[in-house]
């Protein structure tokens, strides 16, 4: 316990490792198949740079358990934040890939971690200047609480209750070079 | 990507690094983007007042910098030579006082004076953008024309880039020498010798007094609008010798490589430096540099005004 202590500030507690992370998008690539029978309708469009690789894992599985394709996207929040001018950094730009026309399809939000809420209303902002989708849903891995809008996931990997202070990291073989992992840091 | 923009001003292309160009030109990429969507707008600087300030004339320049700020949900207000007080004795440090009073975040400046841009950047909290100072520099001209060479061309280190006409007292040359070299494009300048004196080769170019020379090795060629409502006598022999010496006639265009971009600042003097078949043609990309415009003033404006003072 001591030991654990003294290392709390750059160290990790690990929730998920590989083989968790890897069924808990299975698993959410089954609901999605549920949940949506028109699932040729889908687009899996992630919020960089890890939504985007979760997406495109999703989508993976979904082609493995139905043989059926489905679109994914990008979306960039950056340019719709609420709070430019608020921070000292800016966040980076990026191009928005989304198969167009968004009409009659269902659009499927994926990030890595839920916590206020900002980022997904800046993504539904942004997806809805492209035109107008049947209905937008939202897929996390981790739902770590604190919400600071009225929005709830429609699929999560895992509920991970958390303090304000900390700060839930993924990390993902395509975007981080490594093995895959979530885990806890300390405040 | 990993740099980071860190600047409250763009004054010139002289003082940045490569780093810092390519990333405006990647910031770009994602703003270009917008302009394709069904809703051509973003709330990026919603709340932000920008003002267009130019004591020197542009249509272009000003309506580029305002349908970028819009596109970004800033407020603008648009103040010229004539409507400011400038005419009435002000001096510019009280006038651009006046307006952050207005609490102005972004200051869009064009001025006959080099140098204008930085003494109010020195001076205001607000962002300083550079829209063409005196004979010094045009820096969004440039970074459109570098954005437009990279979007065809998929790169520009190592293409050769002729810059044709009037360069003594082209601001848009002088960015763009400065940017081109940057990006490691090398450079050729061609005019007559009163307007592209050797004087440039200390810069790192090359300067050529015969277009003939140029035209078959060159991957870009940029030509620049000869000023002739501002040329004085002794540097211009007259607008008919220099169409039969330096005017890219749709004859002299056919000494170009076939994947050879032309570009032209614009407004174009049809006839002048220009055939109006070769502005129209197949390898003109006039009207991309327009549409780029926006994009490259967009990434600007956001970099610029999106930091917190």
């Amino acid at each position: 316990m001591r030991q654990t202590k003294q290392k709390t500030s750059g160290a990790a507690a690990p929730i998920m490792d590989a083989e968790a992370i890897r069924r808990a998008l299975r698993r959410i690539a089954h609901e999605i198949i549920e949940r949506n029978p028109q699932v040729t309708d889908v687009v899996l469009a992630g919020i960089p740079s890890r939504g985007v690789e979760i997406a495109q894992r999703i989508a993976a599985f979904v082609q493995e358990i139905k043989s059926i394709s489905i679109e994914t996207g990008v979306i960039d929040v950056a340019m719709h934040r609420d709070d430019v001018g608020t921070r000292s950094e800016l966040p980076i730009v990026r191009e928005t890939k989304l198969p167009l026309p968004l009409e009659e399809r269902t659009v499927i939000v994926v990030d890595d971690v839920l916590y206020t809420g900002r980022t997904v209303r800046a993504a539904m902002d942004a997806i809805n200047s492209f035109g107008r989708p049947a209905r937008i849903q939202l897929a996390v891995l981790i739902d770590r609480g604190h919400r600071e809008l009225p929005i709830r996931p429609d699929y999560v990997g895992k509920n991970l209750p958390t303090s304000g202070g900390e700060k839930v990291r993924v990390r993902l073989e395509q975007t981080d070079h490594g093995p895959d992992e979530v885990y806890l840091e300390k405040g | 990507m990993t740099t980071r923009w860190t600047r409250k001003d763009l004054l010139g292309l002289r003082e940045l690094s490569s780093d810092e160009i390519n990333f405006i030109l990647e910031t770009a990429d994602a703003f270009k983007q917008v302009g394709t969507r069904e809703i051509k707008k973003v709330p990026a600087l919603r709340g932000k007042t920008l003002v267009n300030f130019f004591v020197e004339p542009s249509t272009r320049t000003r309506t580029s910098f305002e349908l970028a700020a819009l596109r970004l949900s800033a407020d603008v207000i648009n103040i010229s030579a004539t409507t400011s007080s400038l005419t009435k004795g002000e001096t510019l440090k009280d006038t651009a006082r006046n307006l952050e009073a207005l609490h102005a975040d972004i200051l869009v400046l064009r001025h006959s004076s080099a140098g204008a841009p930085q003494f109010l950047a020195n001076r205001l909290k607000a962002s300083v953008i550079n829209a063409g100072d005196g004979a010094h520099e045009h820096p969004t001209q440039a970074l459109l024309d570098l954005y437009t060479i990279r979007e065809r061309r998929g790169k520009i280190a190592g293409l050769s880039v002729a810059i044709i006409g009037d360069i003594l007292f082209s601001r848009v040359a002088r960015s763009n020498i400065f940017g081109l070299l940057k990006l490691g494009a090398q450079v050729t300048l061609v005019g007559p010798s009163t307007l592209v004196p050797r004087e440039f080769e200390k810069l790192g170019v090359e300067v050529s007094h015969r277009i003939e020379d140029v035209l078959s090795k060159a991957d870009v060629v940029n030509l620049l609008r000869i000023q002739h409502e501002r040329q004085r006598r002794e540097y211009f022999p007259g607008i008919g010798e220099y169409i039969r010496l330096f005017g890219l006639t749709k004859e002299r265009a056919r000494l170009l490589k076939p994947d050879c971009l032309i570009m032209h600042p614009g407004p174009i003097n049809r006839g002048v430096e220009i055939d109006s078949e070769v502005a129209d043609g197949l390898q003109s990309v006039i009207l991309d540099q327009v549409t780029n415009g926006l994009a490259v003033r967009m990434a600007v404006l956001y970099l610029c005004g999106g930091i917190s003072a």
